[in-house]
């Protein structure tokens, strides 16, 4: 299901915790698991599951909770914005708006080519660097004004 | 860099260059004197916790705890395992100063946490790093690597007998993990919901063993507690409120950013040192630690010293030292509006009066600021609020009451004017202004 380097990855995060706690490296391994693929289909988190010996449920439930899981395919790029209070105060939700009249999506949408899913974001903690947003769970965006938006949609095409 | 300004740095001293957070560098600032001194004269564990009470250095997550008094409360003769963990779980929107401690200062955290382990016997942590900084993730873990390397973390550190292993764990997207119980159920690798308490963490915590869980800042103030007593640290602050704080100021300022002051200087220090509000327009409010906190108006914040006391006297809490300043150009229903959404989302759902009382929060200030607000609303927004507080498991419930309330007590006017006329008092384009982002229009 996954490749070496992933599975190598996962026994990684596993020895970080005590050898009977492996369940503890669910949150990591559902992660690497969605790196490589992209998103999170259930095969994925049963394959994980399974590898850690935990019940699939439990390992559905995880992924289910946290917000940066995909459970549905998305596009190349994910981007989060953060909209919330200190970032929307220096223009969060006017860059949010700015990517959905250049996307031609609204959030929660894939562009029809793939490449683009918006998705709103809460606080990133680093709302000093407002407006900032998130490119595949990864990579921060900081202080993107209009012109950074666009370099950065022309840079990931 | 991020921190743009400082008096008396203790946290942030020296931190020149970008090669600031490695091991070498923080070694050459005086880094992990503290801990080698204290595993070289095996300093007994009671004098270690003596001092840090004495410094009364309290917790940076939020509460304010004393947190020589945690420490003290760890079972001393716990036959098994202990843990430390860290919260560096970072989601309070407005904060974002334990990303730069562990981005500019990692082997502060390292060090802290080291001591606090050998103070408290344990020989494992965790630090929980929130899920959306990985780059921040990364290099910590590059900084535990290096600290490995060097036998500062490991088994017999430094051949002095003394074990602790340190790790990196990441969130991914749930701002309830930095509740310190829900934190632990998500490093077991469950849904993170906070538990009933009692049992505390330190009798019941991570694996149901005794733990001890701090904020980021404050592990990372130990190694100067110990390196430079007790008495210095707390005289750099003030009594009851010992030592410096990061605070990341945020919103409508000219230079938002972290600052490392000593607590008791005024707010207006603080603003003037991030630039004063952006364009020199007015400020109209202030949120002083953090969504959760009550905001305070202008006139109150101006009168302020930056410590817990005095801005709980003022009617708030300083919380996790996030303050997110507003200007005239806020509509304050719309800010109340976005943050009740956070908080709706955010509830676990565990409890049901935050899960169904954010919901009514939210969908009640949604429809004030969208024009559809009733006469009523502003009590059943008030009774929605004492319904939830004090009746659930965790402090959610109130931090998601507490904005509302302060909002609707402070801006009534606004809020009235909002269902009455069934638009903002600030018109749309001066709010618009007010975000800068499209420069062209301001
Ligand atoms: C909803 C909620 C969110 C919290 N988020 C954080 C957080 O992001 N970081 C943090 O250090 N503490 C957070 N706390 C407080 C922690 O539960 C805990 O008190 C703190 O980590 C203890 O560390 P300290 O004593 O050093 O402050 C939060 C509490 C609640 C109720
Ligand atoms: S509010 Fe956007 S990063 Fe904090």
């Amino acid at each position: 299901m996954l490749t070496t380097e992933s599975i190598q990855k996962i026994d990684r995060e596993i020895a970080k915790y005590p050898p009977d706690r492996k369940q503890s490296a669910v949150m990591a391994a559902l992660a690497i698991a969605q790196e490589e693929l992209g998103w999170l289909p259930n095969e994925a988190i049963e394959f994980v599951a399974n590898y850690l010996g935990m019940e699939p449920i439990a390992a559905y439930e995880v992924a289910s909770f946290y917000n940066m899981y995909d459970l549905k395919p998305v596009g190349k790029h994910k981007l989060t914005v953060c909209t919330n209070l200190p970032c929307m105060l220096s223009g969060g939700v006017d860059a949010a708006e700015y990517l959905k009249m250049k996307l031609g999506i609204d959030f929660n949408e894939t562009t029809p080519d793939g490449r683009f899913t918006l998705k709103e974001g809460e606080c990133m903690g680093a709302c000093g660097d407002a407006p900032v947003m998130l490119v595949n769970n990864r990579r921060m965006c900081s202080c993107m004004q209009p012109e950074q938006i666009d370099n950065l949609l022309a840079e990931l095409e | 860099m991020a921190i743009l300004g400082a008096i008396n740095p203790m946290l942030t001293v020296g931190l020149d260059g970008d090669n600031a957070w490695r091991l070498d560098d923080y070694v050459k600032r005086g880094g992990y004197s503290a801990l080698k001194k204290i595993i070289a004269e095996k300093t007994p564990t009671d004098q270690i916790i003596k001092e840090v009470k004495k410094s009364v250095l309290r917790g940076r997550g939020g509460a304010g705890f004393p947190t020589g008094l945690k420490w003290s409360f760890m079972p001393k003769y716990f036959p098994g395992d202990k843990y430390v963990i860290c919260n560096s779980d970072e989601g309070e929107p407005g904060t974002f100063k334990d990303r730069d401690i562990l981005r500019y200062n990692p082997h502060s955290v390292i060090e802290g946490m080291a001591i606090a382990a050998y103070a408290i016997g344990a020989a494992r942590g965790y630090n929980y790093i929130h899920g959306e900084i990985w780059e921040i993730y990364k290099r910590f873990e590059e900084a535990l690597d290096e600290a490995r390397a060097a036998g500062l973390i490991g088994k017999n550190i430094l051949g002095s007998g003394f074990d602790f292993e340190l790790f990196a764990h990441h969130g991914y997207g749930a701002y309830i993990c930095g509740e310190e119980s829900a934190l632990l159920d998500s490093i077991e690798g469950k849904k993170g919901q906070p538990r009933f308490k009692p049992p505390f963490p330190a009798n019941y915590g991570l694996y149901g063993k005794p733990t001890t869980v701090n904020n980021t800042e404050t592990f990372s103030a130990v190694p100067f507690i110990l390196n430079h007593g007790a008495d210095a640290y707390l005289e750099a602050g003030k009594p009851n409120n010992g030592g410096t704080k990061l605070f990341s100021v945020s919103g409508h300022v000219n230079r938002p950013g972290n600052y490392e002051i000593p607590l008791g200087t005024p707010f207006a220090t603080l603003l003037e040192m991030a630039g004063g509000v952006r364009g020199g327009r007015k400020l109209k409010a202030c949120i002083p630690g953090g969504s959760s906190a009550p905001v305070l108006p202008a006139q109150t914040i101006m009168d302020c010293t930056m410590d817990f006391d005095s801005i709980s006297k003022a009617g708030s809490m300083l919380g996790s030292g996030a303050v997110i300043v507003m200007d005239e150009t806020t509509c304050m229903v719309r800010a109340l509006e976005r943050l009740s959404y956070f908080y709706y989302e955010e509830s676990c759902g565990q409890c049901t009066p935050c899960r169904e009382g954010t919901s009514w929060l939210y969908k009640v200030v949604h429809r004030i600021e969208h024009g559809q607000g009733r006469a009523d609303d502003l009590d059943l927004l008030r009774s929605v609020t004492t319904n939830i507080m004090g009746r659930t498991i965790c402090a959610l419930g109130d931090a998601a009451s507490m904005p509302v309330q302060s909002f609707v007590k402070h801006f009534q006017d606004e809020f009235a004017y909002h269902i009455e006329h069934k638009k903002c008092l600030v018109p749309p384009e001066i709010q618009r202004a007010g975000s800068g982002f499209f420069k062209a229009t301001v």
